[in-house]
């Protein structure tokens, strides 16, 4: 599903570079759910990044689904993201002048996917069935994690992206929100992709991945 | 339909989340627009105006007038020398083809007495086909005929508004009036024109012979006599041509101007003074649109300046947008509608207070002021071109932001 063959990032940081990703060989099959652990800097979110497509490697390949995205033009990046990634973030960027239906039929539309519908159907997948005309504003942390969650389910993404998606959630809250992500990999097959600094949450994967230094130190199989 | 509602409804919200920055951006296209409107209606009213004056000149005539005066080499106005005659009007009628009356005519300022009122008056000699010539028809009374032309009677047709002034009243037709050193009997009073230069209200007419009669110096060496210009009927709008060519050949020919000389009479004819007026006041009022249209430039760079704190300011937006796989052209058309939107709000607000705005001037009646469909679509078309131009840009520069700094912004 997701091959990655020696990524290198490297930032241009005044006359010095920033070598953020050193050579990341890593391969995850369809239908996995892992984490990705690591210090900060250690360039999670940038490999995380990297996979979505927001950012461009400066060496190697990343192969997806059999074919190599990352030399791709920025309008068919963004069709691949629109239509085979679906991001949950730390702090849930949901579009604060919209309602949770129509944070989740954004999601649909830019993956060209409008369909009111099953944009219901994925916020009563979540629990938000009474919520969906409340603005992000008038939901809890909790809910408007659930809403992003939705909105990525929405457009039936083969992989889910996530960074740190219970990074500003309490930790009843977490274990519902990973509660839910493990049930809907399950269920649905998606290939799910996490961040995390919480071991108790990077439980609930099938493979923990150690990052340092921009290098893979050391992978777990659980 | 979603598709396209929810870019419209995004660009709508963000329009009236922020409603004080939003007046504030259409502020500048509103007074635009607005003045745009208000400008243009004036001129477009002084012209109806003008032109609704002049179509009391009636349609299809030609005014022959004398020749200028020269002395010493300096020539005066047109007309002010009478060099056509009567017999000149006569010639006219019974050789240039295609004409439906010719009438000679000269006027003559004077003090008119009747009773204790007086007033000063252009009095008219004209012939009866004078009356058919500018469709002034009688009130009451009669008008006079070649009969009283022929025998130089002291009769007069006067305008009503003189009637009013003159005999307040009192019905005028018999009445002795007094011009000059002279008695006349008021046969007639005309039917009012209305208001206008042009109009016959405040006129007197009398017969032409009887006013050239009174007037010194106003035969020729050879006996004919001068009038001050000779007004022609031409059949229709397409013979007004020929017919000038043919009057011209045939006065030259009277007044044996030699071939090249410079003759000593001019031809004017309506659809001409139309015409000029016409385009003069198109230049008038594309003149006052041009100065609104400046007002506007100002407007549309307000635009663009707010467009340009507003992409910094939904960064983020932009960012999750481009995450969830929107494109360039979707960021950009979502801006691009947005500033479109904002305009066009305040086209439409600037169009309803242009025309408020030209309906008070016209209330006040300093000036007729005239809004007309297409100044109205050319305003909103402008407001919304307005908002693509100088929305452009900034929606260029939102659309291009790297999506990972974007999410990153606060």
């Amino acid at each position: 599903m997701i091959q990655l063959n020696d990524l290198v990032k490297i930032y241009p940081m005044g006359k010095r570079e920033l070598r953020v990703l050193n050579g990341i060989n890593l391969a995850i099959k369809k239908g996995e759910m892992v984490a990705i652990m690591g210090p900060s800097g250690s360039g999670k979110s940038t490999l995380l990044n990297m996979i979505g497509l927001l950012d461009r490697p400066t060496s190697g390949n990343y192969i997806l689904e059999g074919k190599e995205v990352s030399r791709l033009n920025r309008v068919d990046q963004a069709k691949v993201r629109g239509q085979k990634i679906g991001f949950i973030f730390q702090s849930f960027n949901l579009l604060p002048y919209l309602s949770a239906l129509d944070n989740v039929l954004i999601g649909q539309k830019y993956a060209g996917r409008s369909n009111p519908k099953t944009a219901r159907e994925a916020l009563n997948r979540v629990g938000l069935t009474d919520r969906i005309k409340h603005r992000p504003t008038e939901l809890s942390g909790g809910e408007q994690q659930r809403v992003s969650v939705a909105r990525a389910l929405a457009k039936n993404p083969p992989i889910i992206l996530a960074d740190e998606p219970t990074g500003n959630l309490d930790s009843h809250t977490s274990r519902e929100i990973m509660a839910m992500l493990t049930a809907l990999h399950k269920e649905q097959q998606i290939t799910l992709v996490m961040i995390t600094h919480d071991p108790n949450i990077a439980r609930y994967c099938q493979r923990i991945i150690y990052l340092e230094d921009g290098m893979i130190i050391r992978e777990e199989v659980l | 339909m979603r598709r396209l509602f929810e870019p419209l409804k995004t660009a709508w919200t963000s329009v009236v989340t922020h409603k004080l920055r939003s007046f504030l951006t259409i502020l500048g296209v509103v007074i635009g627009i607005a003045s745009v409107i208000l400008l243009m209606s004036v001129g477009k009213g002084t012209e109806a105006s003008i032109l609704e004056n002049i179509s009391g000149l009636g349609a299809n005539i030609i005014t022959v007038r004398g020749g200028s005066t020269t002395v010493g080499g300096i020539r005066g106005g047109v007309g002010s020398a009478n060099t056509l005659t009567y017999q000149d009007a006569q010639a006219i009628e019974a050789q240039v083809s295609d004409i439906l009356g010719v009438a000679p005519t000269s006027s003559s300022g004077m003090q008119v007495i009747a009773g204790s009122q007086n007033m000063f008056v252009m009095v008219t000699g004209i012939t009866p086909s004078y009356l058919e010539i500018y469709n002034i028809s009688i009130k009451s009374g009669e008008a006079f005929t070649h009969y009283e032309l022929d025998r130089k009677s002291k009769v007069a047709l006067i305008g009503p508004t003189i009637s009013d002034t003159l005999f307040a009243g009192d019905d005028p037709v018999g009445k002795k009036i007094r011009m000059g050193n002279n008695i006349y009997t008021v046969v007639g009073i005309l039917e009012s024109k209305g208001e206008s230069f042009t109009s016959s209200d405040n006129m007197v007419m009398i017969p032409l012979t009887t006013l050239l009669g009174t007037m010194a110096r106003s035969v020729t060496s050879s006996g004919e006599h001068l009038v001050s210009s000779i007004i022609i009927k031409a059949a229709e709008a397409n013979v007004i041509e020929s017919v000038k060519e043919q009057v011209t050949f045939l006065l030259a020919d009277r007044h044996k101007i030699p071939i090249g000389g410079t003759n000593d009479f001019s031809l004017s004819s309506t659809d001409e003074i139309t015409a000029s007026i016409q385009s003069s006041m198109q230049t008038l009022t594309l003149l006052l649109g041009a100065i609104a249209g400046i007002s506007l430039l100002v407007g549309g760079i307000g635009v663009m300046n707010i467009m340009l704190v507003s992409v910094m300011e939904r960064r983020r937006e932009i960012g999750i947008r481009k995450a969830l796989g929107a494109k360039e052209r979707d960021i950009w058309g979502q801006f691009l509608l947005d500033s479109a939107l904002l305009t066009f709000t305040g086209g439409i607000i600037g169009v309803a207070l242009g025309w408020g705005g030209s309906y008070l001037v016209n209330r006040s009646g300093l000036v007729t002021t005239l809004v007309t469909t297409d100044i109205v679509i050319l305003a909103v078309t402008v407001s919304v071109a307005i908002g693509l131009f100088f929305g452009f840009y900034p929606a260029w520069q939102g659309s291009r932001l790297d999506p990972i700094q974007a999410l990153r912004s606060e």
